[in-house]
């Protein structure tokens, strides 16, 4: 089911008195292909949980349209949707065991729908072999893991059969290593069946890494849509760039002057046919080629080692964060002991943005 | 290790001393009375040990009604007054305006004072010279026949008794299930609606296994508190329990210790355990109920 959002916009009245509204949703408008599983991706309080809340029907929009495929829902009430929902808390009813929470959903259907208790056992039985959790029909909410609980919400949610599954911050109770395992699951039962997934988080590497598309919102304004190493290696602005990737990228406060973009005095790289101005330049960690003779030097605070990689620590006094990392190949030689290290830069890890609207400048 | 063992022991002093001398002592005097026969306040001596005293208040008249009254008190006003409190409770719980104004009406009772609350009933119900009381005057009104609920037929008694009853212990249980309401995740509301779930089968499926802790808690102390009821007769009826037949156990111990015909403490503690057996039971079986039933 394709889902189209249509200058969608939800505004919050302000709890201060005379302050005014707090617009959640800002105008947004993109369409979400059939099948596939987008990555609401933003910092906390950029308002992809209120999207997200006003495609699930949780929410009324203030004004735009919610479609799916070639209905308009904007006006249905959530049950009426088709829509499947997994909580960040999950949800789960904790005085109900794991099969009855999977078959709660089914046996609210009435009418024509309505289910005999044979056929609710054996949905209940497959969305569970589908999340792997058949062997735990019959425990309570609490005697299981949080890995477990989250596939027994992520069952529930499935066990209707929905047009559209909604996962709000699936991963962001679970620890380290369950959330990598997690992560891959969720991209398999979203493979397995294919239905349109949307899922909110704030961790951009979750969203990278299993996500056919990703979304990034800042402030409840759209920032930028695509596979996730386009919008990782052409951001649209400052904040996207900064927003993706880790080692988050190094920012420095630059100028182009005659075809060069300069840090400091130092004229790091050609940009040609960019006018003279004051910029911000921003290095993606990868984007360092330790190099002798190179046009960028700084200032050494440390070196650590991680195996494959080598990951400077370094100071600038144009950078905008306290500390610079570039990440280099273990193979490359870089003395310890010296104070300064030069590097020279690729072009394609370098982006400029204009000083005052933040906005990219290509070059 | 001796020494910390002595100083263990002097920090419990004090607590052990007054729980022991308010509390157990008292306790174990109520046994000993309760089995003393024809004991003689004045000299403090008794004549012999047995069952006497048991079985002259069970066969008192007075004790009997007492136990009717008490038993009728109950199992009336402990339902109404639990399944009202959740009415009103889910009632306060949905309304946004005057929230805070209802929850603070709904919370006067618990902090009046019970004679001055007795007062108002009196005025309410009692038949007078001058007037026949506000209720009597309503159902003149409504052309029915008035009834002296005071000093009137034994039902209409018990019927102000059960309905100041429930008044009263109303605003606690109020409070309590409005927090407990308050408390249960909004996640689950919002998972049930996404799944259509119709609104009784969320307050049964949902709602009320989430809050039957709270409610359990209710039940039981709700039980004990009726069975010890005295007070509020005392505040409606007066002292005069027994010629009212408005009398409870509670007020049937009273009566035997300080009452008019006073002066039988041997009587008083009989009657006391029996009180105490039936809680007890009661208790144990409110209990058992709420293990098979409250969740996690």
């Amino acid at each position: 089911m394709k889902v189209v959002l249509d200058h969608l916009t939800k505004r919050f009245p302000n709890r201060a008195k005379g302050e005014p509204d707090v617009i959640a949703v800002n105008d947004f408008t993109f369409e979400i292909p059939d099948g596939k599983l987008i990555g609401l991706l933003g910092p906390s309080g950029c308002g992809k949980s209120t999207c997200l809340n006003l495609i699930s029907g949780l929410e009324k929009p203030t004004s735009g349209k919610v479609w799916f495929g070639d209905t308009d829902v904007t006006g249905l009430e959530p049950e009426n949707r088709g829509v499947g929902l997994v909580f960040q808390n999950y949800a789960l009813y904790p005085h109900l065991t794991v099969r009855q929470n999977i078959m709660f959903p089914l046996q609210n259907l009435k009418g024509a729908d309505k289910l005999s208790k044979e056929e609710m056992l054996s949905r209940a039985e497959e969305a569970a072999r589908m999340v792997q959790i058949e062997g735990l029909m019959d425990r309570k909410p609490s005697q299981m893991s949080g890995g477990q609980q989250q596939r027994v919400a992520i069952a529930r949610a499935l066990v209707k059969m929905p047009r559209v599954l909604l996962l709000d911050e699936p991963l962001s109770n679970l620890d380290a290593r369950l959330r990598l395992q997690t992560r891959e699951e969720i991209r398999r039962i979203q493979r397995e069946t294919g239905i349109t997934t949307i899922f909110v988080t704030h961790d951009q590497e979750e969203a990278m890494s299993i996500s056919d598309q990703i979304v990034v919102m800042k402030l409840g304004v759209l920032q930028q849509i695509g596979q996730p190493q386009e919008v990782y290696n052409d951001p649209i602005n400052l904040f996207v760039a900064q927003f993706l990737g880790t080692p988050a990228i190094n920012t420095f406060s630059g100028e182009v002057k005659g075809g060069q973009v300069f840090i400091g005095d130092e004229a790091v790289l050609p940009a040609p046919g960019v006018p003279d101005q004051k910029v911000f330049v921003g290095i993606r960690p990868e984007g360092f080629i330790p190099d002798e003779n190179g046009a960028f030097s700084l200032d050494l605070t440390r070196i650590e080692v991680m195996g494959r990689d080598i990951s400077v620590v370094a100071t600038h006094p144009q950078a905008q964060s306290p500390s610079v990392r570039a990440i280099i190949s273990s193979e490359s030689e870089v003395g310890a002991a010296s104070k300064k290290v030069r590097f020279s830069l690729k072009p394609k890890k370098v982006f400029l943005f204009a000083a005052e609207s933040e906005e990219r400048i290509r070059f | 290790m001796k020494n910390n063992k002595l100083k263990a022991w002097l920090y419990l002093l004090p607590a052990i001393a007054f729980l022991g001398i308010f509390m157990v002592y008292p306790l174990v005097d109520v046994f000993v009375y309760a089995f003393q026969e024809g004991f003689n306040f004045a000299s403090q001596t008794y004549k012999g040990v047995g069952w006497h005293n048991f079985s002259y208040v069970l066969r008192d008249p007075y004790f009997l009604q007492a136990i009717k009254n008490t038993f009728i008190i109950v199992i009336i006003t402990v339902p109404a007054s639990t399944g009202l409190a959740l009415l009103i409770s889910l009632g306060l719980n949905s309304i946004k305006p005057l929230k805070n104004l209802f929850q603070t009406v709904y919370f006067l009772p618990y902090v009046t004072n019970t004679l001055a609350v007795g007062l108002v009933f009196m005025i309410l119900f009692k038949k007078t010279a001058y007037t026949d009381g506000l209720v009597n005057l309503i159902i003149s009104w409504f052309g029915g026949e008035g009834i002296d609920f005071i000093d009137g037929p034994y039902w209409a008694k018990m019927f102000v008794m059960c309905f100041y009853t429930v008044w009263v212990v109303m605003p606690f249980k109020i409070l309590i299930l409005t927090s407990a309401l308050a408390s249960v995740n909004e996640d689950y509301y919002k998972a049930a609606k996404i799944d259509g779930t119709s609104k009784s089968r969320i307050f049964f499926r949902i709602t009320l296994p989430m809050i039957s802790p709270m409610i359990f808690y209710l039940v039981i102390t709700g039980f004990i508190g009726a069975f010890k009821a005295y007070s509020d007769e005392v505040a409606i009826f007066g002292t005069d329990l027994n010629v009212a037949g408005m009398n409870t156990i509670v007020g049937y111990v009273y009566d035997m210790l300080y009452g008019d015909s006073g002066g039988y403490p041997s009587y008083a503690s009989a009657a006391a355990l029996i009180l105490f057996v039936i809680v007890l039971t009661i208790t144990v079986i409110n209990l058992m109920v709420s293990r098979k039933n409250v969740h996690y």
